[in-house]
């Protein structure tokens, strides 16, 4: 039986998010999610919270009410993200810059509202869903690369400032997971994804939170500011 | 001692789990083993024990016991 504790994903609302949501109820842990809207589906047993990542008061108010109902967060998985693709050369100043305030100024809001109280109980575990795109870059994603690259640096460096303090930070970068974003793309697009993936496959988002289970137990405390793709072996070389 | 001072010591105490009696106003920080982390840890609880707010750079040059407390009664 595991040690049952209060895990917190962010966008759990759908996606790998979801998938990494219902793994951690289905092993038995307290799991509470935040989606903007305060909806969602097929949610047994698992909190939904309100939150807007890009506020945060929201945050703050997002977290306190998952301590009032399931006590204090000892995992969190950052996960929520927004993508907002285009050129360079047509990408405006606030599509780059809203997509870098939700996926990784959100990633540190968050972080900073529990690392609180994951400090006071000397154990926590942060993982960042960053993406293979933020290993190698995509055409047409340069603010959404540029915000998931960012997470590692964030990881990594509470990964240095909490290590004294049992907590760990990894990143986990999923490949082409089979996901609505993903569906959204066309079968040529598609296609051309997974000749690029030695597994010759798209990847499951159980299989991504498969992953940050493991990186969020016990057995994995010293494991810290790493990062470690579930690709397929996509993101090898 | 002022009751302030024992609010304090307590905080101490609790954040950096030393003994009250090495909690004296010439006690550096280095000497009772904490490090900045826990100097923030502690800030953070005297902000709510005391309810005043205290900024980072004020932190700077903070290394005593004394000059901490001066800090969070200057504020109240």
């Amino acid at each position: 039986m595991v040690n049952e504790r209060v895990v917190l994903v962010t966008g759990g609302n759908r996606g790998i998010g979801q998938a990494i949501a219902r793994r951690f109820a289905a092993a038995g842990h307290r799991v509470a999610i935040t989606s903007r809207s305060g909806a969602a589906d097929d949610t047994d047993g698992i909190l939904v919270v309100n939150a807007d990542v890009t506020d945060t008061a929201s945050v703050d108010a997002a977290v306190s009410q998952i301590e009032e109902t399931l006590g204090p967060v000892e995992i969190l998985v950052s996960n929520a993200g927004i993508t907002r693709d285009g050129l360079v050369l047509r990408m405006t100043d606030e599509d780059f810059t809203d997509v870098l305030d939700a996926n990784l100024t959100g990633g540190f809001r968050v972080a900073r509202r529990v690392s609180k109280s994951m400090m006071r109980n000397r154990w926590g575990r942060m993982i960042f869903i960053s993406s293979i795109v933020g290993l190698g870059g995509q055409a047409g994603q340069a603010n959404y690369a540029a915000s998931k690259a960012g997470l590692i640096g964030l990881s990594k460096s509470l990964a240095k400032e909490f290590a004294s303090r049992g907590i760990t930070s990894n990143v986990v970068c999923p490949g082409p997971i089979e996901t609505d974003m993903l569906m959204a793309l066309t079968d040529e697009q598609r296609a051309a994804m997974l000749s690029v993936v030695p597994v010759g496959r798209l990847g499951q988002g159980d299989e991504i939170a498969a992953a940050v289970e493991f990186l969020a137990s016990e057995s994995a405390a010293f494991i810290t500011g790493t990062v470690l793709p579930v690709d397929g072996g996509f993101s090898m070389g | 001692m002022s009751d302030n001072f024992e609010r304090f010591k307590k905080c101490a105490v609790d954040v950096l789990s030393v003994d009250e009696a090495q909690v004296v106003p010439e006690a550096t920080f280095e000497s009772l083993d904490a490090d900045s982390l826990d100097l923030v840890e502690l800030v953070m609880a005297l902000e709510e024990e005391f309810d005043v707010n205290v900024e980072e750079e004020e932190l700077d040059g903070v290394n005593t016991i004394q000059a901490a407390y001066d800090l969070v009664v200057s504020k109240l």
